[in-house]
Formats: structure tokens, sequence, C-alpha cells
């Protein structure tokens, strides 16, 4: 077993709490520039806008949105590792510090109804998945609420197939792509049930723009939907244009004989995410 | 086009859906929670912090300051979830809409009987207008951290008119939105 300290992680999650919030992946940043080409008049001037924006925010170590999301955090947990407490309290206690200490926003309120705010951006997303080794493997995921709004979840049944699924992603963007901060990522997750589906179209959005699915059929798909989306002319900050959706990713699951679970993440171009291992 | 808000408020028809502008004047942060309020408080019949005869609205939440920075980051929020409170909004005075994103056809509406301007930032561009707020300060509703109101003193905002007081849209005339469709 190898023994890690808590505050070890807690000092790496407060670090890569500001680190993600102020540098976009170089990924994202390569897709924008290839997109201003395509572009002309106010859809131009809005992803030079965006560019201009990561620079300054990497320069200046300042957020790239006032945005600074809910904490979503993806843990690939080793079993040979022994951790002093509970990993929840050790990402939490990292989440709480990164956010105060960096001037980051405090999004989060305790109850959905009362709405009375944490005031320190906790609690945390946590996912974790056990694996061999001993090693954490932690990537962050800071969602801003405006884009998370806009996603979407649908039961289809079986019979609806592909067709089903590319026009529930197609009227899902054209409905709700607007208002999210465009241009896009789409995470869209296939099967599995109601409580995974959403989980596996948000861990879709962890992929590399311009990376290829395992599956060549889904790499065709992702190839499909991503020029259909480009076609809706919703465009940079929805005002029309070429560039609706950077990259669609997909992520599938087994489902039950019954269902065709369908969900649609939808992601801003401030597509910020950032993996450390500790 | 440089604009200060000051010599706006009498001519607000001189602006056109589609054009790009740079604003300096005075605008006042409000989103969500603080729509809420502003309306419970005309409710009650008690004085709003601050004058809406006029007024800017800008709707945002920004972070918080660094220190010697005069604000935190600060761009535009999703409008249309503010489409509920903005009818009465414009109905006590206020002349301008600052945000992001369509609004729905009532709110076009209502733009268009007080001749009233909404005009859009690009979202996630926050570090960069940022440098364009030269004053900030917390007016009202301190305990809602983020959503509290603040006084910016903005100089060459980049904005670009998105429902102009005729009812002009750019979402309707450059992306075909659907009368329906507005997320």
């Amino acid at each position: 077993m190898r023994k890690i300290k808590s505050e070890t992680i807690i000092k790496a999650i407060e670090n890569l709490c500001a680190k993600a919030n102020f540098e976009l992946p170089e990924d994202v940043l390569k897709s924008l520039e290839q997109n201003v080409a395509l572009e002309n008049g106010i859809a131009k001037d809005i992803l030079e806008e965006i560019i201009e924006n990561a620079s300054i925010a990497k320069k200046e170590q300042i957020p790239l949105c006032q945005d600074t999301g809910t904490a979503n955090f993806f843990v690939k947990l080793g079993h040979d590792v022994a951790l002093e407490e509970d990993i929840y309290n050790i990402i939490n206690n990292g989440v709480s510090l990164g956010y105060t200490n960096n001037y980051l926003r405090k999004s989060i309120v305790s109850d959905p109804i009362e709405r009375k705010n944490t005031k320190d951006n906790t609690p945390a997303n946590i996912y974790i998945d056990m694996v061999s080794g001993d090693k954490i493997e932690i990537t962050f995921l800071p969602k801003g609420g405006g884009s998370e709004n806009a996603s979407t979840l649908k039961m289809l049944v079986p019979s609806a197939g592909w067709n089903g699924v590319k026009e529930f992603v197609l009227s899902s963007v054209s409905d709700k792509g607007r208002n999210a901060c465009p241009p896009l990522v789409i995470g869209i997750g296939i099967g599995g049930n109601f409580a995974s589906v959403g989980l596996m179209s948000k861990k879709a959005l962890l992929r590399e723009i311009g990376s290829e699915n395992k599956s060549v059929f889904y790499n065709k798909k992702e190839k499909e939907l991503l020029s259909n989306i480009n076609k809706l002319n919703i465009g940079p900050m929805g005002m029309g244009g070429k560039t609706t959706a950077l990259a669609v990713f997909i992520e599938t699951e087994p489902a039950h004989i019954a269902s065709l679970p369908i969900a649609v993440s939808i992601q801003c171009h401030s597509c910020r995410r950032k993996t450390i291992m500790v | 086009m440089k604009i200060n808000l000051k010599d706006l408020i009498l001519n607000t028809k001189t602006l056109k859906a589609g054009q790009k502008i740079l604003l300096s004047g005075i605008i006042y942060t409000a989103r969500d929670a603080a729509h809420k309020r502003i309306i419970d408080i005309l409710d009650s019949g008690k004085e709003v912090p601050f004058n809406l005869k006029n007024a800017a609205i800008y709707y945002c939440g920004p972070t918080p300051a660094k220190p010697g920075n005069v604000i935190g980051v600060c761009g535009p929020t999703t409008s249309s979830r503010m489409d509920v409170f903005t009818p009465r909004i414009l109905k006590e005075g206020v002349k301008f809409l600052i945000g992001k994103g369509t609004r729905s056809e009532t709110v076009v509406n209502s733009i268009k009987e007080t001749g009233s301007v909404y005009l859009v930032a690009t979202g996630g561009i926050a570090a960069l207008l940022s440098k364009t707020v030269k004053k900030a300060s917390l007016i009202a509703f301190e305990d809602l951290g983020p959503e509290a109101i603040y006084k910016l003193e903005v100089e060459n905002m980049p904005l670009i008119v998105a429902i102009d007081s005729l009812g002009g849209d750019i979402f309707r005339v450059r992306s075909k939105l659907l009368n329906n469709s507005t997320a």
C-alpha cells in the first residue's frame, strides 16, 4: 500500500481549481483558432474575442469566465492507495481552499429551493472509479450553470434506434444551444440506465478535441452529428454562423432490452478541464 | 461605434439590432436572486436600492476581486432566466438590459412598448470584459454573494445590439430563430 497524506492531495486540488479556471486547454484553443478561418462578420469577431480572453486570463492568472462552475471531479482511485481519511472530505477541503484563495466564484446553494450560498463552492460533485495500482488520477471539470441548464435526458424506446438518438441530439442543440455559449462541445451518453446515462454524457466531455472514438461505428456517428449540428446556423453566441459545436463525443453502455436512454451534456466554449496524477 | 449611456437615454432609437457598440457609463449588476428581491421590494411599496428610471441592468455575477483589482472577472449570464421579471422591470423605467442569449416574445414586445434596448456581451470572455470596468462598488444584497448588486462604471464595453427599441431581434433575423423556440 502507498500512503498518501491528505495534505498532498488537498494542495494539488487547490492548485488544480485555479489552473483549470485560468487556462483554456490547448486542444480547445486550437479548435477555436481553426474555426476563425471559417467565419466572417460577428461570428468571426466573437471567436477572436474568445481567443483574446484566453490569452488575458492565462497571462494574468484570472478566471476565463465569471462562472467558475460546479466543481466536478472524476477520480480513478488505485486499490493500493491508503488515505488518511475519506476521499470526499479531502477533495472538498481542496475545493474550499482552491475557490477561496484564488478568488473564484462561489456558485453553490445548499438547498435547491431555499437557495442559500455555501460560500466556498462545496460540495463538489465527485465520481469515483476504483482501478488497480497505487496512484490517484484526478480530472477536474468546472462547469458553468448556463450550459448545464441546456443539457437534456430522455428515455427512448429501442425501436427509436440511431435515428431517434440523432433527432433528440439535434433538437436538444437546436432548442437550447443558443443560450449555452456556443461554440459548444457536446457530450452524449447512450444506453445504461436513467442514472448512468447522464454521468456517461458528462464523462464524454473529458475527451480531447480531435481525438477519435475507439468504436469505428460511433466515431463515424460523432462526425455525422457534428456536421449536422454545424448546419443549424446557430453559430458563436447564437448569432448565426458555421461554428455551433467544436466537437461531439459519444459514450455508450449496455442497456436493458426495453430501454434506450440518451443524455446530452452541453458544454460551453469555455471547455475547462485538467487532469493530475497524485 | 462609441456610445455613452447618458447621451442615449433620450434617443434609444438610434440603436439598431446587429450594431456593434463600445458602451461607457454606469450599469448595475443584477441576476436571478437580485431580480426576485427587487420585484418583492416593489410589491411591498418600499424603495429599491438604485433608481430604476433610465437605468442599465447587467445580468452578471462577478468573481471576487483579487487584491488590487477593481473587480473580479465579470461576463454576462443567460438573460432568458430573467424573462419572467423583465416586463415589470422595464415598466418601472429600466432602459437598458445587458446579458447574453435570446429573449422570449413577451420580452421583445415589452422592449418595443417601453422603447428600451437589449444588448449582448459575448459569454465566457469575463477576463476581457473586466478590463472595461473602471470602478465598482457593492450597493445592495451583500448576503447574496455573487448575486449582490454592484454599481459599475464601464468604459468602452464591447456589446452588440440584440433587440432594438423597435423590436428588431438579431437572433430572429440572423439565425432564423422560430418564434416558439427560446430556450
